[in-house]
């Protein structure tokens, strides 16, 4: 049994100490706008938050995330799709088939966390989740739309209510 | 927990109510991908009314407009929706889309047409019936406002689905005429007037697309993540080399682990775990030992299909696709002879959403939940294996986590899961492929090689031009029948003499176009662009070494071949314009051209790349131009068309799959390499519609992506790149 932080809420969890986290939130949490698409941190389709830094949860087995670790998943990134990031895809309609969005997107709000205006070189590090449908170009004017929504006063990150 | 339940409780009702609508044969079609999540303020408890086949209208006055055809992230949903809320006149504000079912399209004699997805045809082959369907459906909901008013039919006006009568001052709106309008006999679809494409408002414009919100926060539901309740999980390997079989599997030494529930036989050539979960089902698969029987196949190699390819190359004859004229009379007696052989990889797939399928066989009853680009093709599969008539079964289509050509025909996964689930009726179970089972049991764009000769005369003019494609058939595998004596015309994509889908672009004067049949014991099928791809390049970077053995330049050398062929000849004059050829360009970038045709529509790019001291390639900016007919949604051809380079360029880049001891070798991102944001070149889209036909949009530009890529680097090193991928290519 252990215990996690899930988008502010705490969960149990029974399942060996080595299940990837990934396979934590999709089978045991229910929680599955994290997806599966490589399983060796090559994708970043798995992409969550574990205390504000960006990880790829199919890497990061069950045992090594502590009980106090906040975790942040697709779902919990903000109420009702309110971050700039989901606003900016949006406005841009970023995804074509969707299904690595969600790393995407919570690749690009770990970006703007830290580097609030990041350059296209920025962009280039920070990105580098694979795309089969080939958004990357929207990919890059969204996180620079984003950048912009951002400087105008849109929350960042704004936090569940229990999150805080 | 008990909210994970509740989650798991939430998403079955949803779906048992379809489930339950489908089984009762109602005419409504309620689908299970619901369009809108943040809209659902707009969903009413009261169902709607069902004017035809393609459109109900809610008390709300919203409507539901009904997809045959499968989203996979191209955007057909939208660009449907936008042709029937045109001709419908309900206001786009109004429009909500539901996905049918296989089942419910046979139950209702294919009311919907075609629901295969595949060839770019989404659009193109589907837009005049939905059309017709959706003016016959405002024909009648006037004609219901007019029968109720007692006033001539011509005096009444639409918009937004209200309906005026300027003489009395009256409105009404479809959601309040719909029950009287369903009423009444249809129109004839066939006499009806459709709208002028020059007159539409929302077709032909850049609409935002019907799915975005809901993949914006994990809201959608694809076939991976479906959750039933008591649902088991199978994880799958078949045996690594293809066509070979399984022998035996020691089940009790993973009897013990935990979640597992049985270890089981799939047809003849795979063995599955099914466990509570994917996680336990795929640990335990790893543990399992496993003996196969990889027969001769086991020996085959990179190499020894190579040699198979040359042979097909060498061959003293093959079949002739085209001959006009005598090519290697007129070569032999040219002032001036050229030469190359090129060659392309097998490549997979890969979309990011791994094969799986869920099935539940109930002994006289069987659904299955999939991510499927052929939902028709799905049901027959499951049928098929389950052994149950096709009215017995039913397909709930998810939206795709990626298409490309690999959820068509070949339901591999569905019969896969069907089997599976046999074995545990009354149960859910839901087969997932991890990504190294996906990789290496795909069905491959199709190896090839090419030699192409050509004679130019003293003014550097073409004579005569020989071309011999040597390759594995996607035909040989999915329609046998279809291939006499080795003339396979598929493989020959976009060499074309007659117009239509996929002509080539030039007259030669003596011309000779062969293919040698070469087939491999690796599985193969169509890959987005299938086979324009490679004969793409093996014809537009052929065409480039001519202009430069003529001292041409290399956009007038292919006009001067284009003049019979204006269609062509317009896109490749938009993308050279557009494209600043012959413009300066900054020190070290050099530019490429190219021009062909797949899937009825013209496509032409240009290319900038700088090679450095290093030897490392930049591709800087792709401007392609493209012309199929007409453009019903501006901004999403604009998404295909940078998708297309992104997926082009990766296999340009990249893209290669090795055989080893009859297996494949790369079966991750971590060998077969996917291009990242940071080497996505800069890509602008010209659309020049002549709206005289109706073209794809999906597949027709990836076949000048490459070209192009290659002909510029040609510019920048002075040396033609003949084979592929370009990360084996040395430039320095």
């Amino acid at each position: 049994m252990a215990k996690l932080n899930i988008n502010g809420k705490v969960k149990d969890v029974k399942v060996e100490g080595d299940t990837p986290l990934l396979w934590v939130l999709r089978e045991q949490v229910g929680l599955t706008g994290t997806k599966y698409g490589c399983g060796v941190a090559q994708c970043g389709s798995c992409s969550v938050h574990i205390n504000g830094e960006l990880r790829r949860s199919c890497s990061v087995p069950l045992d090594s995330v502590k009980a106090t670790d906040k975790i942040v998943t697709i779902e919990g990134l903000s109420a009702k799709s309110s971050h700039p990031v989901q606003q900016a895809w949006l406005e841009l309609d970023v995804p074509q088939c969707g299904y690595c969005q969600s790393g995407q997107i919570m690749a690009a709000a770990a970006l703007l966390k830290k580097n609030p205006n990041p350059s296209d070189k920025d962009i280039d590090e920070a990105m580098t989740n694979i795309c089969r449908c080939g958004t990357y170009q929207r990919v890059r004017a969204g996180v620079h739309l984003a950048a912009k929504k951002l400087a105008s006063g849109a929350p960042a990150n704004r936090k569940n209510k229990a999150q805080a | 927990m008990t909210k994970i339940i509740k989650d798991k409780a939430t998403n079955l009702s949803r779906r048992q109510f379809i489930v339950s609508t489908a089984m009762a044969g109602s005419g409504l079609a309620l689908g299970f991908n619901l369009p809108f999540a943040t809209a659902a303020t707009k969903r009413t408890a009261v169902p709607g009314t069902e004017v035809n086949a393609w459109v109900v209208v809610n008390p709300d006055n919203t409507c539901k407009i009904r997809i045959a055809r499968s989203e996979m992230g191209q955007g057909t949903e939208t660009g449907l929706a936008q042709l029937v809320a045109e001709e419908l006149e309900c206001g786009w504000s109004n429009v909500t889309t539901d996905f049918i079912t296989a089942g419910q399209n046979l139950s209702r004699k294919r009311v919907w047409g075609e629901m295969g997805t595949g060839g770019s045809r989404g659009i193109r082959t589907s837009e005049d019936y939905v059309r017709r369907g959706a003016a016959a459906a405002r024909i009648m909901l006037m004609q219901a406002a007019a029968d109720q008013w007692q006033v001539p039919v011509g005096e009444l006006t639409v918009a937004d689905g209200v309906i005026t009568h300027a003489a009395s001052k009256r409105k009404t709106t479809y959601g309040k005429v719909a029950a009287a309008a369903a009423k009444l006999t249809p129109p004839d679809q066939k006499s009806i007037k459709l709208k002028d494409p020059r007159d539409w408002k929302i077709a032909g414009k850049p609409m935002k697309r019907l799915d975005t919100a809901e993949k914006l926060n994990g809201d959608l539901v694809y076939a991976i993540d479906l959750q039933l309740p008591g649902m088991l999980n199978a994880a799958i390997k078949q045996c690594p080399v293809f066509r070979s079989k399984l022998v035996s599997f020691d089940e009790a030494k993973i009897a013990s682990m935990p979640g597992v529930k049985r270890a089981l036989k799939v047809n003849d050539y795979a063995v599955a775990v099914v466990a509570d979960t994917w996680w336990h089902a795929k640990k335990a698969l790893d543990a399992l030992p496993i003996v196969w029987d990889e027969a001769e196949n086991g020996t085959r190699s990179t190499a020894t299909i190579a040699e198979q390819m040359m042979d097909g190359i060498n061959a003293p004859t093959a079949y002739a696709f085209r001959t006009e004229g005598d090519a290697p009379k007129a070569i032999a007696a040219a002032a001036k002879k050229v030469e190359a052989t090129y060659s392309t990889p097998f490549l997979a797939h890969a979309t990011m959403e791994p094969m799986n399928c869920t099935v539940k066989f109930s002994g006289d009853r069987v659904e299955a939940w999939a991510s499927t680009q052929n939902a028709e093709a799905t049901l027959a599969a499951l049928s098929e294996e389950a052994g149950l008539p096709l009215d017995k079964c039913e397909v709930y289509k998810h939206v795709l986590g990626g298409g490309f050509g690999r959820r068509g025909g070949n339901q591999d996964y569905t019969r896969q899961a069907t089997a599976i689930a046999k074995q545990f009726p009354g149960v859910p179970v839901k087969l997932i492929w991890s990504r190294e089972e996906d990789m290496t049991h795909d069905f491959y764009r199709p190896i090839s090689m090419c030699k192409l000769s050509a004679g130019l005369d003293e003014s550097g003019n073409v004579v005569g031009m020989h071309l011999r494609v040597s390759g594995q058939s996607i035909n040989a595998q999915v329609n046998p029948a279809s291939i006499k004596n080795g003339a396979d015309a598929r493989q020959l994509q976009g060499y074309a003499k007659e117009p239509g889908d996929a002509q080539l672009g030039y007259e030669f004067p003596n011309l000779l176009i062969e293919y040698s049949m070469r087939n491999t014991h690796v599985p193969v099928g169509p890959w987005r662009g299938v086979n324009t791809n490679q004969n793409g390049v093996y014809m537009e970077c052929f065409v480039e070494e001519l202009a430069r053995a003529a001292g041409k330049d290399s956009l007038e050398f292919r006009r001067a071949m284009m003049s019979k062929f204006p269609k062509h000849l317009a896109v490749l004059n938009a993308a050279a314009e557009k494209g600043d050829w012959g413009k300066p360009l900054p020190a070290g970038v050099h530019r490429g051209i190219a021009q062909f045709m797949g899937y009825g529509s013209y496509s032409a790019a240009t290319a900038e790349v700088s090679v450095g001291a290093d030897g490392k390639l930049k591709v800087h900016r792709l401007v392609l131009a493209l012309n199929c007919g007409h453009a019903v949604n501006p901004d999403q051809i604009a998404a295909q068309v940078e998708g297309s380079v992104a997926y082009g360029l990766t296999a340009a880049l990249y893209g290669e799959l090795n055989v080893d001891k009859g297996r494949i070798v790369e079966d991750n991102f971590h060998t077969y390499k996917i291009m990242r944001l940071a080497e996505m070149p800069k890509v602008e889209t010209v659309i020049v519609p002549t709206y005289d036909f109706w073209g794809g949009v999906g597949e027709p530009t990836i076949c000048v992506v490459t070209p192009s890529v290659l002909n510029a680097i040609y510019a920048a090193t002075g040396k033609p790149v003949r084979s592929l991928p370009l990360k084996n290519a040395k430039f320095v």
